[in-house]
């Protein structure tokens, strides 16, 4: 399932909305989570499980640790996507 | 041979809680252990706890709890032939401590036993306590949910001290003769026994200890379908739940937990706030202070989740008296 990195970026935004309360238009790839969306790692942890029921993507919980800012997690999911 | 008869069902006939006297705040912690008040409320989502004392055990608290339920059922002491405590930090490993409790409330020779399923034990011995009752084992229970997690507490510690404490909840179970009455739902409970290395005390020499991370992934997916199923066994819709009251283990759980339910109508339980996380007596003591509070209306159906250390974990619907 081959998805553009906006594809992605809007999916995220989705799911960042309903799991942290963040406006998904304030979800732009720059971002830090913890510094500029405010998300702490438990709040991690439940974007990682939405990420995987919408892009069919598992993020373990040590790969999690090193995703920071919104464009990590894209990349993640886009690569992650193509070798699956 | 005969087999007993019983009734149709089983309902909750009162609740009781107790907490310890002693307040414990984020900002006492935050005098010993590098944490805040700001982020354990954000975190974990506790402001306060109880401490027992030191001489204050499983049984005291349990017998406070059972007390206040028994009062309130308007049922004797003779009338309850079963006790059943679910604690998993008893400082005594024999005599029991229901039969203790049954002792110091004046109830006579009842069947008494303790049980541990970790945070699950409430509504694993709730569902153990109406299946009696339906059955004809027993015609009235008392349950309690009583722990003193203090006690294995390491202080300095502060992915763990922040989070347990101690306190003691308890239900009077009686029979429903009208199906129509009926008010404890069939349980839906299982275990995950590969989670086993995720929350456990090693040994009597132990501290508790918790892999926070691991713990939350698994309870915010793995027990919303069980929450759903055990509406459904009970025939509830989760629409029609007046409140949701899962084991207090992390106010971000029970929120995760709460947004999949399909429940946005139903109050959901933060006693947290103000109890800590107080394992199998977590959801009694919650459901107590709720209807203190008069936050549900007499007969409404209410969810109840258990989970905790195994992993084990048990769900039933019941109305409140």
């Amino acid at each position: 399932m081959a998805m553009t990195d906006q594809e992605i970026l809007t999916g995220l935004g989705e799911i960042i909305d309903e799991v942290a309360g963040v406006p998904a238009d304030q979800v732009t790839p720059d971002k830090t989570f913890v510094d500029d969306l405010d998300i702490d790692s438990l709040s991690m942890v439940e974007i990682a499980v939405a990420a995987q029921d919408k892009f069919g993507v598992e993020i373990p919980d040590d790969q999690l640790k090193d995703l920071k800012t919104v464009q990590d997690v894209i990349d993640y999911v886009r690569k992650s996507s193509v070798s699956a | 041979m005969r087999l007993t008869e019983g009734s149709a069902g089983a309902r909750v006939l009162a609740f009781g809680g107790y907490q310890p006297a002693k307040v414990v705040t984020n900002d006492d912690l935050a005098a010993t252990v590098d944490t805040n008040d700001e982020w354990i409320r954000s975190r974990v989502g506790i402001a306060s706890r109880r401490i027992a004392g030191p001489d204050e055990t499983v049984a005291d608290m349990a017998v406070a709890a059972g007390g206040k339920a028994l009062a309130a059922s308007g049922l004797s002491p003779r009338d309850i032939d079963l006790v059943i405590v679910a604690t998993c930090t008893p400082e005594v490993q024999i005599p029991n401590t229901a039969a203790t409790v049954a002792r110091r409330l004046g109830i006579a020779a009842p069947g008494a036993y303790d049980m541990n399923a970790a945070c699950a034990g409430f509504c694993y011995a709730l569902a153990s306590a109406a299946d009696a009752v339906r059955t004809g084992t027993a015609g009235n229970v008392l349950v309690i949910g009583s722990e003193k997690l203090s006690q294995w507490i390491d202080w300095t510690d502060r992915s763990t001290c922040i989070i347990f404490a101690d306190g003691a909840g308890a239900a009077v179970v009686g029979p429903a003769d009208d199906p129509a009455e009926a008010g404890i739902g069939p349980v839906v409970w299982g275990s995950a026994g590969d989670m086993a290395d995720k929350i456990y005390i090693k040994d009597r020499d132990s501290f508790i200890f918790q892999e926070g991370q691991a713990v939350f992934r698994w309870a915010t997916t793995a027990l919303h379908p069980v929450a759903k199923q055990a509406c459904e066994r009970a025939g509830v819709e989760p629409a029609e739940l007046a409140a949701f009251v899962p084991h207090q283990a992390n106010l971000r759980i029970v929120e995760a937990i709460a947004r999949k339910l399909g429940a946005p109508q139903a109050l959901v339980a933060d006693d947290i706030v103000t109890a800590g996380n107080t394992s199998s007596a977590s959801i009694p003591l919650a459901l107590s202070r709720m209807l203190e509070r008069g936050e549900i209306p007499s007969g409404a159906p209410v969810l109840l989740l258990g989970f905790g250390a195994g992993i084990c974990y048990a769900g039933q619907v019941i109305t409140v008296p």
